[in-house]
């Protein structure tokens, strides 16, 4: 009996490390050898800091994911997948390590704090996930569409935008 | 070094014009306090447009700058005009389609974007790749780099004047895209590299051709070396044009031949290898002020050091299949087609349906010629993507555009896009 209770207590701890890692005080997990942090949206921008001070020194790509018809997705235990996710891949020069942020954004108010007081290098790649998502980047210094004409309706790589077709016309038609 | 510090050592004027498209054309409706922007005659400073349509641009690249007589004061890219949405219609292709339709990101070195896109899918599917595939990959890409290189000689010296260099670096990148076109059948846009592998062995020969183009380019890069390295004009034109140094360059995410350039030794062929770089003999170059010059010969001589690899490829090519066995990804042998009609379904069921890739997302990234080229790609378990997200180093580099240009003068300006080397199609995708 004794030596069954040893064994429980340190299986428990053992377990529960085991299933939520974290790293910057948010889940942590493990996607075949990548290093994948979890934070919710009031968490990002501190962990984007947290993450800076510990030598991720270069962003090297904000981009965007529209889970409308991938709701069963796999996100870290405890975490709720919402439609939108902004994915922020970082890296460390010096240690050689990468690190991926994955944050939820829920439709409704589909808004992230922006990254670019942390990482000027930011600015580009969240203007072309706003522009394509319709994700808003709050304090980003030029929320102005980047790829599509500024009087664009839509977002295009949103899952319910459909794709469309202009009908080319190669050859005079009548009546015209 | 620390990226808590990067606001920080952004230029004080802040170089980007943070004005909108439309504002760009019309200075009269800048309202910006700071500005003073005018189309007045007068001393104060003047908005122009440079591109879309310019030679310099590369293609489409338009940026609004605020002129004080010749000097550059802030400007701002303008991106799009290339856009056609490949991101949303690789959604729509299979995973063994999305090569054909990636490779057409960046048209300069296109067997990048079939790399990473490729290395990504293998990665969620768990498929590992025969050795002579990853080295056939190996050689292929450090021949397109040297093609790319190339080609940004060609197109770097045209925009300084040395238009004779435009078709010595079009005329030596023939040579090895006429390789391309016996291996692959194309010149461009190949759709040579797939999931598990690669579309063909190489063909009969092919070592006698590699060889060639070995032979003949060191005498040509010695010519270059004549025509423009030492040359006082061309120095004059690229030291000290387009100053930029590391911490600024790490905190716009600049990554390839401008990071280098710094001093920076960032390769990720050295520093995070794949395929099979970890084997094989070769040095990152680098350069010391951060400047146009650094930029260029940094390129010029990674021709060289990729002739080393390519060399080294020629030696190690070992025998055995192109492509996995893994029957889930390659479609049967064509033998096969004509004795089995299962071999026959498989192979139709492959084509059309297409092959299913385990949930999942994974991020790979490779060094193309002009910086980390990223893929990051979700799969829903379905035989399409979820989500393809190409990081294209070309966009993510322009941005460094205005900070590179800020307080040079005009002429300076056209060096300085020239040296970001930016392929279009790859930012707008």
């Amino acid at each position: 009996m004794a030596d069954e209770g040893v064994a429980a207590d340190d299986a428990a701890p053992a377990t529960e490390i085991a299933e939520q890692p974290t790293m910057f005080g948010v889940p942590c997990t493990d996607e075949r050898g990548q290093q994948v942090l979890h934070p919710s949206r009031d968490e990002y921008l501190d962990v984007l800091g947290m993450a800076a001070a510990d030598g991720f020194e270069l962003c090297v790509d904000v981009c965007a994911v529209d889970g409308l018809t991938n709701r069963g997705r796999a996100v870290a235990p405890g975490i709720e997948p919402e439609r939108f996710e902004v994915v922020v891949n970082l890296l460390d020069l010096r240690g050689r390590r990468r690190l991926r942020i994955r944050t939820q954004v829920p439709a409704d108010d589909p808004q992230v704090p922006s990254a670019v007081g942390l990482y000027p290098g930011a600015e580009a790649p969240e203007r072309e996930a706003a522009d394509l998502f319709g994700i808003s980047f709050s304090d980003h210094p030029d929320p102005s569409r980047i790829l599509m004409p500024p009087d664009w309706d839509g977002h295009p790589l949103r899952k319910d935008y459909a794709i469309g077709a202009i009908p080319v016309q190669f050859k005079a038609v009548e009546g015209r | 070094m620390s990226t808590a510090t990067a606001a920080a050592i952004r230029r004080p004027a802040d170089a980007v014009l943070r004005i909108s498209e439309e504002a760009a054309l019309d200075a009269a409706a800048v309202d910006d306090d700071a500005a003073a922007i005018t189309t007045e005659p007068g001393d104060g400073p003047m908005l122009i447009n440079m591109g879309p349509q310019h030679p310099s641009t590369h293609g489409v690249l338009r940026i609004a700058m605020e002129l004080q007589g010749e000097t550059v004061l802030r400007s701002k890219p303008i991106i799009g005009y290339l856009h056609t949405g490949m991101e949303k219609t690789a959604e729509d292709l299979t995973f063994l389609q999305g090569p054909t339709n990636v490779t057409r990101m960046d048209y300069a070195s296109p067997l990048f974007t079939e790399l990473v896109f490729c290395l990504a899918v293998e990665d969620l599917l768990g498929t590992e790749i025969p050795p002579r595939a990853t080295w056939i990959r190996m050689l292929m890409c450090e021949l397109n780099r040297m093609s790319s290189h190339l080609l940004f000689l060609a197109t770097n010296g045209m925009d300084l004047g040395a238009v004779g260099m435009m078709l010595y670096g079009w005329k030596e990148r023939e040579e090895i895209l006429r390789f391309f076109e016996s291996v692959t059948g194309l010149r461009m846009n190949h759709n040579y590299i797939r999931p598990g592998g690669v579309a063909a062995d190489l063909p009969d020969g092919w070592q006698d051709d590699v060889e060639h183009i070995l032979t003949v380019l060191p005498d040509r890069l010695e010519q270059f070396d004549t025509l423009m390295t030492g040359q006082p004009i061309w120095r004059d034109r690229t030291q000290g044009v387009g100053v930029i140094t590391a911490d600024e360059a790490i905190a716009m995410s600049a990554t390839g031949p401008l990071l280098r350039s710094t001093g920076e030794a960032w390769d990720l062929r050295r520093t995070m290898p794949y395929l099979a770089y970890d084997e094989v003999d070769f040095d990152v170059v680098v350069g010391a002020y951060g400047d146009t010059f650094d930029r260029y010969s940094i390129r010029l001589n990674e021709i060289r050091e990729s002739m080393r690899i390519v060399e080294q490829c020629l030696d190690k090519m070992p025998r055995g299949p192109y492509r996995t066995e893994d029957r889930k990804v390659t479609p049967p042998p064509r033998a096969r087609i004509d004795e089995s009609m299962e071999a026959l379904i498989h192979h139709f069921k492959i084509f059309t349906e297409g092959f299913r890739v385990p949930p999942g997302e994974t991020y790979v990234a490779v060094e193309s010629p002009r910086g980390e080229l990223g893929c990051y790609l979700v799969s829903d378990g379905g035989p399409k993507p979820q989500r393809v997200h190409i990081r294209a180093p070309s966009f993510v580099n322009l941005q460094s555009l205005p900070h590179l240009m800020y307080g040079g003068l005009l002429a300076d300006a056209i060096a300085i896009i020239s040296s970001v080397d930016p392929i279009m199609g790859e930012v707008d995708r």
